[in-house]
């Protein structure tokens, strides 16, 4: 066989995915060509306004992606998106940015802790976590939605553009570049990888896997409560339950980048793809005004569909 | 015997014990005691997350677990809202169909992430976007018309279901009276629980969930039928999934394909799976324990109304108690002295 064109099996879903996304695209245009005699999906401006929309998805996704290569998962990213959100909003002023990126620290850190130290499996901390801190905001806001509005500056990153593009992508861009070179530049990325690997082993070898699980917590929190601001920004307040439609979307934008719900593999790069994935699909099946039903069950299919291309896994890990 | 498994399960034994201690204390803390009414109405807000919570269990017991079981539950509700209606030999046929689509759903899960080869909480988010999505074709309002009748006889007491239909001498024949006062969903609960759990679990399909949990490279060289018993594990779930949808529609009479209140009924199921003593890694627990789990939970809001809590400090105190309850596992931490065995 032709060896330049062999992919190796870490790329081959990031590839697989690029090319079911090209695929939707052409689907979305041959259907606007056929009813509109027009294509938007292929207009610059139309794609730059998509993509805005799915930089929140793309940085809650980016957090996901370290907690997932631990072979963990934060089902808290609701409820610390919405509590970041809201703090940002009710602190105001030069400090509503500072205030929201404190609030996903601190509940990174307790995620952390709860997984690191005491051994709780992270599905049930960082539901129980969520739980609790939409318990904080109701009491926060006494059930309503909050009066409290954006601040200028969070506002301007979310929904202003600068050079035509929406600033929320430089965002976005900019925790990308973060996360990627954290993964394949820093010792922590290694130790991330080797940890979700095989945690014995690392923890063997020296690596102190209680910190890197906290840190890798710490970041998808973080990445949470920035999705949480831009979105604040974005539609100039906080609301509750802001963060529900971001969590599904996020754990399914990883695996169907290629990184393994069982933790140890994947490539930041697959998840971006997987973002732009989801987003292009929900914009096609708004294009063709499906209803409801029909896209959680096109939803549904499109990612079995997917894995199943991705090639069966060998069975035990162990 | 009852005492085997409490000795083996640590979990569930203090599941039991606090599940035991929160309703007794809640009936006496209440202001009329305890009373049929009371208990018909709790045992009728537990049902349908019980069922979800029995369901989740046997996934979870493989290591795995099913994100699809809220969906699967409104899904066959949604169902069971146009099938249950007619005749009563209709609505018997109409149940039969209800439960077994939530069988077949489940059995498809299970087939899925056997020959597929998908991780369960990956495929089994996909099949519960499309589980809702028929949900959703099906009813895409709140809708429905089951019989005023069964509702009535299921949501009460033995005797006012004998009433309904006419039996024993409308509920008042002597033998009757000392179980006239249990409610029905209670019984409903517990003899599916016992009667198809409780058998399962002793088949060798049923021990080999047990062995693929612990160890599923040696449950597999040791002969066990591993792919049949994560079929019947998936399937199972989506039989106790349907229950819990069947029920829900005839006491709500109807059907109401509802995303939240799907994706809150799968989440509480982790919980109260959790709290009854079930490991999430798998090998450990069983489905009555999730049964108990559930009453916990549920107890646990049963106090707002007697306490007169704030409305809007309940979720933080619902939120608390949940962390609370799940941190008393860490406590077997403590007691490890090799460092190592924290990692399995």
């Amino acid at each position: 066989m032709n060896t330049q064109f062999s992919v190796s099996p870490e790329n081959k879903p990031i590839f697989i995915a690029l090319g079911f996304t090209l695929v939707i695209i052409l689907i979305g245009t041959g259907y606007t060509l056929i009813t509109q005699g027009a294509a938007p999906m292929l207009m610059p401006s139309y794609l730059a306004q998509q993509l805005q929309i799915g930089a929140f998805l793309g940085v809650c996704a980016a957090g996901m992606m370290m907690v997932i290569l631990l072979g963990h998962i934060d089902l808290s990213i609701p409820w610390t998106l919405t509590a970041a959100a809201m703090m940002a909003t009710t602190v105001g002023g030069p400090w509503a940015i500072p205030a929201g990126l404190a609030v996903g620290l601190i509940v990174g850190l307790f995620n952390g802790l709860g997984v690191s130290v005491l051994r709780i499996p992270s599905m049930i901390f960082t539901l129980g976590v969520d739980t609790a801190l939409r318990g904080l905001m109701v009491a926060h806001t006494g059930g309503f939605a909050p009066q409290t509005e954006a601040t200028p500056l969070m506002r301007f990153l979310a929904a202003d553009r600068v050079l035509g593009i929406p600033v929320a992508l430089f965002v976005w861009a900019g925790v990308s570049i973060a996360i990627a070179g954290l993964l394949s530049r820093t010792g922590f990325g290694k130790a991330v990888y080797a940890t979700g690997a095989k945690e014995s082993a690392a923890f063997l070898s020296g690596i102190r896997t209680k910190w890197v699980i906290v840190g890798a917590f710490m970041i998808s929190s973080l990445c949470a409560a920035t999705a949480g601001i831009l979105l604040a920004g974005y539609s100039a307040k906080a609301y509750q339950g802001m963060g529900n439609p971001y969590l599904l979307p996020a754990i399914a934008a990883v695996v169907l980048g290629g990184t393994h719900i069982l933790g140890g593999r994947g490539r930041y790069i697959g998840t971006l793809i997987g973002v732009i994935l989801i987003v292009v699909l929900n914009s096609v099946l708004s294009i063709m005004q499906m209803p409801e039903a029909v896209r959680q069950i096109i939803y549904g299919t499109v990612i079995i569909g997917m894995l199943l291309v991705y090639g069966r896994e060998t069975t035990s890990r162990n | 015997m009852i005492a085997k498994p409490l000795r083996h399960n640590r979990g569930f034994a203090a599941a039991l014990i606090l599940f035991l201690v929160l309703f007794v204390v809640y009936h006496i803390l209440h202001p009329r005691g305890f009373s049929t009414a009371v208990f018909i109405q709790n045992a009728n807000e537990t049902v349908a997350i019980a069922f979800v919570a029995m369901a989740q269990t046997i996934p979870v017991l493989v290591g795995g677990l099913d994100l699809s079981v809220g969906s699967v539950m409104t899904l066959t509700a949604c169902l069971a809202s146009y099938l249950v209606v007619g005749t009563p030999a209709q609505m018997i046929f109409g149940m039969f169909l209800t439960l077994l689509a939530g069988t077949t759903f489940g059995v498809m899960n299970g087939l899925i992430v056997v020959f597929g080869r998908i991780q369960p909480i990956i495929a089994t988010l996909a099949t519960g976007a499309i589980a809702m999505g028929l949900a959703l074709l099906l009813r895409p309002t709140p809708g429905g018309d089951i019989d005023a009748d069964l509702n009535w006889a299921l949501t009460n007491s033995v005797f006012d279901f004998a009433e309904t239909f006419g039996l024993a001498d409308d509920g008042n024949a002597a033998w009757l009276q000392p179980f006239a006062n249990i409610p029905v969903p209670l019984i409903i609960l517990l003899v599916v629980a016992f009667g198809v759990w409780a058998p399962f679990k002793r088949t060798v399909t049923g021990r080999t969930l047990y062995a693929i949990g612990s160890a599923e490279s040696a449950a597999k060289l040791s002969g066990l039928p591993v792919r049949r018993a994560k079929i019947a594990a998936f399937g199972l779930a989506g039989f106790f999934a349907s229950c819990g949808g069947l029920y829900l529609a005839i006491q709500t009479s109807s059907g109401n394909a509802d995303i939240t209140q799907a994706g809150a009924y799968t989440l509480n199921s982790i919980a109260a799976v959790v709290l009854g003593g079930t490991s999430l890694l798998g090998g450990i627990g069983g489905a009555i324990g999730s049964l108990v789990g559930t009453g916990i939970l549920r107890v646990i809001s049963f106090y707002f109304r007697i306490l007169s809590v704030d409305p809007l400090i309940q979720p933080l105190i619902e939120g608390l108690v949940l962390l609370a309850a799940v941190s008393l596992g860490a406590l077997r931490t403590l007691r490890i002295k090799n460092k190592l065995e924290h990692f399995r």
